[in-house]
Parts: C-alpha cells; structure tokens; sequence
C-alpha cells in the first residue's frame, strides 16, 4: 500500500491538495499515481497567473511510459509553479507529497476543499481501480 | 495461465515490479528504470531472459533446413560457435519472427527464438521440416540471463571457473560457446558489450545471486527497451510483425541474395519488393523539443504518411528517440512531422542506430 497522508486532501484523478491556509492550496501527484506512471521524464506545468476550473487538465505529466493528464483539483489562480522540475522531473517519483509539488492555487471558493476526498477516502477509491 | 521463470523468486526478492509480458510474469523494473538504463551504459545490468525460447535443430539435413527456413545464409558460418541475426519469413515475405542463430556444426545449430512467437514459431518450424532429416528439439530446461554493460565482462569473469575463463577468452562479438554448465555468448540487446548465459535451470537461480554480489545491478523489461530501442534493435510485434517485410523494418541487412539458387521461404516475394523498390523502410527519428515519441503516432512527410513503431525517452540522450515506417523516398536528414496531442511537432529523420557503447550515434 502506497503512503497517503492523512493531513492532505485528494482527488479520484490522483492529485492531491494541501491547504496551505491562507487561501492557497498546494497541489501534486500522489505517490500512487507516479507510482503508476514509472520515472517521470517532463513536467508540463500550467502558466503562472492563469485562471483553471475544476476538472481542467492544467498539466501533463509525461514518464518513460506514458503521458498523464493532470487535472486542476480545484478552481483558482495559478500563484506559483515549481520551477525545480523543468530540470528535476525526477522529484514527482522521489518525493510525490513534498519537492514533487506541481502547482500552487489561490482558492476562488474554499469551500471547494470539502468536496475532495481525505486520506481514507482516496485509499478506498484507489483499491476500486 | 501465467508462467513464471525460473528467477521468480529472486525477482520478489529484489523488489521487483511484476507485470504480465506476454503470458509470463516478469519484472519490468526493481525500483527506478532510469537507474537500470544507466547501470547498462555505464556499468554492468543484468536481465533475466529466459522466457526466450531456445531450440536447437540437428540432423544431417539440419543446414538444408536453415537454408530454406530463415533468409540469411546459415552457410555463411563456418567457424563454431559463430552466430547469426536473421529472420523468417512466410510465404508472403511477411516476417514470423526475428531470431539468432549459432553454428555449432553442419549438422548442430541453436536457435533463440521469441517468447511471444513460442508456438506459432514451433508450428512453423515444425511443418517446415517435412522432408528434412533434422530434430527440433525445444529446450525450457535452460534459464537465460543477458549480463550487460562496459564492466559486465570484467564482472562475470570473478565468478567463471578457469576452464570458463579460458573458454570465453576473446571471444569476438557474436560467437557463443559451451564452457562447463553454461553456454556464454556474446550477445545481446543493449548496444553494450556482454554476454548472454544460457545456465541449467536448478542452477540459474545461484549464477543470478553471484552476479548480484559481484555488483551486477538487476534490470527490468523497462529497461532493457529504452536501451534496444537507443542501440536501434527492432522489437518483434512492434517494429515488424507478419504483414511487415524485412525491407521494410530494416532488416534487408540480414537477407543473402546470394548464392541465387538458395531458395529460401518467401524470397520470390522480397525479390520482386526489392526490384519494385516501393516498400516502406524503417528510420529512427529524433525529437530534442519537449514531449515523448510514442507507438502509433502518425508520421506526416512531404511523400505520404508514416507511423512510429516503436518510441520512448532516450535516458542516455535524454530527449525523445523513435522507430518509423514512412515512405521510401524519405531520406536521413529530412526534417518530418510528428501528429501529437492534435498539434504537428517537427522531428529530425536519422539512422535507426541512436547509442552505442555508451556513445551518441547522432551528429
């Protein structure tokens, strides 16, 4: 069984999301998820300032295997990308929920958070794949 | 039903990834494909091989039969234990699968043939064999492990006898011979230099264990593509399969024309392809932009369309390599375009030859 933190939130699509409390969520893959997809090799990442929807596919996480959409989990503004994996993709596989971040959101409506799935939640879906 | 190799366990052991391969489990890496491709280029790996198929043909009629089964020339080899790259054909010219031959005597030759060919394979060969006074005999009591790399001669010395030692001792590229319990050859799939081992199955087991210790890094199916595919190897189903001619999958290079009488399986047909000039052929393409090259994407050229056969990340390159069938009048060098993700991405057209011995092929 794959590590899936408890503290964070998540989506079917396998991002996961942390609040960062102050409106902002960071987002990723889960440790599952890259686990599927084998090393990573690019990292598509969505522009700084862009505006995405829930369900949009915002980046694309390409691996020796195969090409993956990643889907915004969440709707907001892009605030922040990480820079790291444009010569780091490797980070996605080494450290999913931490270096491996994709993207940072700033929320337009918080209580979008409720609606992912916590930590068990994700488990349960993920053992339904 | 899945079957199991005979290093299974020592693949659980390690950790391994197991996926289905065909109707064998095998391990498609132990950790992190990338690490096993470079252990390759720049150490020693090792594969475990022994879902291939090993068959060996004798009888006194046992080179007739090769004449006429595969389209190169088994008479060629005359000193023992040299090998042979080939294919064979059907009647239509469309090739049944890719194979090594070695030459032990006119009358003794071992074949390694494709795991997921087996039966079709063994069926072919089989009916072929009417009139021919030869014996095939299929031999699943042998594991096989490829030992791969630029240490990986210097590593699988530590563990040989003196008589093994002497026995492999400058052996030249494509030879193999029996030395003790293993036969060593120095084959492979890699574009590096090594051997591939052919060990009695109850020993394969221990032979893999001390190729660990002698510090030989353990490398999966994901592994051992990346790297065919940069050493520019064909993979049978993906690069050519039976509706495919060898002239058209850059295989012409393992036909003999000659001598004209040799009238082997499917040569009317490859000779008038050959004369006509109008089959298809295979080339490597490079991507440096962004983005993997992968199977089954469309190839646009100013002569007609194409299609990648086969396409990763290359680890050693790091950018994106491809195998392509596209029209004939396409040349190396041409610029063409690659259909991804709906937009046109524009590739270079190279030699399908893209690392070897650690080293770029490319300009």
């Amino acid at each position: 069984m794959s590590n899936i933190p408890s503290e964070l939130k998540y989506a079917t699509s396998h991002e996961w999301v942390r609040n960062e409390g102050d409106g902002i969520v960071t987002v990723g893959i889960t440790e599952h998820a890259q686990d599927l997809l084998g090393d990573m090799v690019f990292v598509e990442l969505p522009e700084v300032g862009e505006n995405v929807s829930t369900g949009d596919d915002v980046a694309v996480a390409e691996s020796v295997k195969a090409a993956s959409d990643i889907y915004a989990p969440v709707s907001g503004e892009i605030v922040e990308v990480n820079e790291d994996l444009e010569d780091s993709p490797e980070l996605v596989n080494s450290d999913a929920f931490g270096d491996g971040w994709l993207f940072k959101v700033k929320l337009d409506d918080e209580s979008e958070l409720e609606a992912l799935l916590d930590a068990e939640g994700y488990a349960s879906s993920i053992d339904e794949d | 039903m899945t079957n199991k190799t005979v290093l299974h366990e020592k693949h659980l052991e390690a950790g391994a990834k197991m996926v289905d391969f065909h109707g064998w489990e095998m391990p498609i890496n132990y950790g992190s494909q990338m690490e096993e491709h470079h252990a390759v280029r720049k150490d020693a790996g090792m594969f475990d091989v022994s879902h291939m198929t090993i068959v060996d043909v004798a009888g006194s009629d046992a080179k007739a039969y090769l004449r006429r089964l595969v389209i190169n020339d088994v008479a060629k080899l005359d000193v023992a234990g040299k090998a042979l790259y080939t294919g064979m054909c059907n009647e239509q010219g469309g090739v049944i699968d890719d194979l090594i031959i070695y030459f032990f005597s006119d009358t003794e030759y071992r074949l390694v043939v494709n795991s997921a060919t087996r039966e079709k394979d063994l069926a072919w060969m089989n009916q072929q064999a009417q009139g021919f006074d030869i014996t095939i005999t299929e031999r699943p009591e042998f594991g096989m492990i490829a030992v791969q790399g630029p240490q990986a001669k210097a590593k699988v010395a530590t563990i040989l006898t003196a008589e093994q030692t002497q026995a492999v001792d400058g052996m030249k590229p494509f030879f193999g011979v029996q030395a003790g319990n293993l036969f060593i050859a120095t084959t492979g799939y890699t574009g590096e230099n090594g051997y591939e081992i052919v060990v009695p199955q109850e020993q394969a087991a221990d032979l893999w264990q001390q190729l660990i210790d002698a510090g030989v890094a353990p490398c999966g199916l994901g592994a051992r593509d990346t790297l065919r595919l940069e050493a520019g190897m064909n993979l049978y189903g993906l690069d050519m399969d039976e509706t495919v001619s060898p002239l058209a999958a850059n295989m012409a290079w393992t036909i003999s024309w000659e001598p004209e009488e040799r009238n082997f399986i499917g040569r009317e047909v490859l000779a008038a392809q050959r004369e006509a000039g109008n089959q298809p052929k295979l080339v490597g393409l490079v991507m440096t932009d962004k983005g993997v090259l992968r199977t089954g994407l469309k190839v646009v050229t100013d002569s007609g369309e194409g299609v990648i056969t086969s396409g990763t990340f290359s680890p050693t390159l790091q950018h994106s390599i491809a195998m392509a069938r596209v029209p004939r009048s396409v040349k190396v060098g041409d610029e063409v375009e690659v259909e991804m993700r709906k937009k046109l991405v524009k590739v270079k057209v190279v030699k399908p030859s893209f690392v070897r011995n650690g080293k770029s092929q490319l300009d």
